[in-house]
């Protein structure tokens, strides 16, 4: 497991947040650890994980997308709410009852995680507001659609870039003026400490899902591990299950065009430091990628510092590969894959590595119009 | 005699307007350094920075910037409020160093909370959550005066002084021996006048910002209705 001092990872992580947020963030740490010890919390969220959401997910062989090589999936896809985000909304609504809280305020770019969000609210009986881009609003209709029947209330976020960026700076905004009643439901291993630390636990069953199923289905750990990267959060999941098997390689693959990893710098966007797209100034820059849930200028602190130390390789894709990866896991294994895991689909069949284990983190329904226009 | 302080975005036309402020009577001129994220930014200093930032108003432009505002009002204090991400990229210390050479008297970082990097010498601000250890701690570190946030929220007017102010003007005063200056909400001399009852001063942001688009003589009639207000306790 990563070591986390003081929220940091590295030089990456910590608290660059207004002062009104710095006692929520002390409290939710508190009530963070205190979840962790108490053997109630964990089972709580198994039974969830079990009876309502669908765990454990399965590992699927993708023979005819990559023949001659024993490629997995662990099919994130089939989660209920159809993505790895409810693991981190079910843990976090958990938490957020712990403390008292009654609302629950969010930000979505590709709307998975505003559909996750707004299921456990509905589930839990808990107020939900999610904050998201004008553009993604028009990109993921219906993932706007499901979150306004569960009950949630869609705010559009109408300046800047109008995606994923603007809506989490909305909904911190809204987070600091509420803060009474509020839990802050982030959606990725972003923000300031210790939400990076929790949404990685959180999501850390996909790794240890994986492992296993893998080692029982080829007697041995698959020799590359990949995920797509937005902030990071199927990513680090999935890398937490295999963070101390040095023999494994762990690569994130990221949009192109929005590679923070890849073509950023160390900057501060969202209570963190991180790698950004920031320019010299420390300015946040513009993320494009065909993917609402990849077109963002920042990453986890964690992934930096996993970039940082050599333990994880970050590569790109680009749009077109993207959508190339796309169509052809749908034709010849039958499964339509969200945007964001065909970037990783996309880098697989040119790997040296045979044994080979991708996180397939969402479906790909919500994305049918964006491909069908191109 | 209550202080009043008003901040201005960095802009072109910005040293002329902070002269304008100090003829009205401002005893403080903060400037904002925009930032293309500011988290505890409402819509009016938002789009503000946004438009600076659209005019090139980068760091060196902003330090240019204070520096022509310093030879207008050489005795005004000047303190850039800024966001830790602009420090980050131009390196803390350097930050520190070359506003202090362009005439800051001091600085406001508003999202690096009181105990992060203690060595950035700053004005720290409080609020209506902080715990009263918090309130030590900011008190112990914050340079000159300490900056009460009025309310739970965001920069930008509103209809009335938060009830949450008296509260903290009390417990912020059990432990802090310096002036206590009060911002967030406020933008008439009704609201001036009622919040600096309570406290040593008053800032005043989204409104002088909004009235400062209208010029530099709209300004100093806006600031010198503030400072009769004040003056009127």
């Amino acid at each position: 497991m990563s070591t986390t001092a003081g929220g940091l990872f590295g030089t990456y992580g910590g608290r660059f947040v207004p002062e009104t947020l710095v006692p929520a963030l002390d409290e939710l740490d508190a009530g963070w650890r205190d979840a962790q010890a108490d053997e109630s919390f964990r089972a709580e969220l198994d039974e969830l994980g079990r009876t309502f959401a669908g765990r454990p997910t399965p590992l699927t062989r993708a023979e005819r997308f990559a023949p001659g090589k024993r490629v997995y999936l662990k099919r994130e896809d089939l989660l209920h709410t159809g993505a790895h985000k409810l693991n981190n909304a079910l843990g976090q609504a958990v938490l957020a009852r712990r403390l008292g809280k009654s609302r629950i305020v969010a930000e979505t770019g590709a709307g998975q995680h505003g559909v996750a969000t707004a299921t456990v609210c509905a589930r839990f009986g808990l107020e939900c507001v999610v904050y998201m881009g004008e553009e993604d609003m028009r990109r993921q209709r219906p993932n706007v659609e499901r979150m306004e029947l569960l009950g949630a209330e869609v705010r559009p976020v109408d300046f800047g870039t109008r995606t994923l960026k603007e809506a989490t700076s909305e909904a911190i905004r809204d987070w600091i003026t509420n803060v009474a009643t509020t839990h802050y439901l982030i959606g990725s291993c972003v923000g300031p400490a210790p939400y990076p630390e929790i949404v990685r636990e959180l999501q850390s069953v996909i790794g240890r899902e994986a492992r296993a199923q893998f080692l029982e289905a080829e007697g041995r750990l698959p020799e590359v591990v990949l995920a797509c990267v937005g902030g990071g959060s199927n990513a680090i999941g999935m890398f937490a299950g295999f963070l101390d098997d040095a023999q494994v390689r762990l690569v994130g693959v990221e949009a192109a065009e929005a590679a923070s990893l890849g073509t950023g710098r160390a900057a501060v966007l969202h209570g963190a430091r991180s790698s950004v797209l920031a320019d010299a100034d420390g300015q946040i820059a513009d993320a494009h990628s065909i993917s609402a849930g990849l077109d963002y200028p920042g990453v986890g602190p964690e992934h930096a510092w996993l970039r940082d130390s050599g333990r994880a390789d970050y590569l790109t894709t680009t749009d077109d590969e993207a959508l190339v990866a796309f169509r052809e896991l749908t034709r010849l294994e039958g499964i339509i894959p969200a945007l964001e895991p065909a970037h990783a689909l996309a880098r697989v069949r040119e790997l040296d590595e045979q044994h080979v284990l991708v996180c397939l983190s969402g479906r790909g329904d919500k994305d049918l119009a964006e491909v069908l226009a191109h | 005699m209550k202080t009043l302080v008003i901040y201005l975005m960095a802009g072109k036309a910005t040293p002329e307007l902070a002269a304008a402020a100090a003829e009205g009577g401002a005893d403080v001129v903060e400037l904002g350094f925009p930032f293309s994220d500011p988290l505890a930014d409402g819509p009016v200093i938002r789009r503000a920075g946004e438009q600076a930032l659209a005019e090139g108003m980068r760091t060196e432009a902003c330090l240019e910037c204070l520096a022509r505002a310093r030879e207008l009002i050489p005795r005004t204090p000047l303190v850039p409020m800024t966001y830790a991400a602009l420090l980050e990229a131009y390196g803390w210390e350097r930050f520190v160093e070359d506003a202090r050479g362009a005439g800051a008297t001091s600085l406001i970082v508003a999202d690096l909370p009181a105990g992060e990097r203690p060595e950035v010498r700053r004005v720290q601000l409080v609020a209506p959550t902080s715990t009263d250890e918090r309130l030590r701690v900011a008190a112990q570190q914050t340079d000159g005066w300490l900056y009460l946030v009025t309310l739970t929220g965001t920069t930008g007017a509103r209809k009335e002084v938060s009830p949450a102010l008296a509260g903290l003007v009390e417990r912020a005063r059990a432990v802090a021996d310096v002036p206590l200056y009060a911002g967030f909400g406020i933008s008439t001399p009704e609201h001036a006048r009622a919040t600096a009852r309570l406290c040593d001063g008053v800032v005043v942001g989204s409104r002088a910002v909004e009235v400062a688009q209208e010029g530099p003589q709209a300004l100093r009639a806006y600031v010198r209705s503030l400072r009769e207000a004040l003056d009127s306790l």
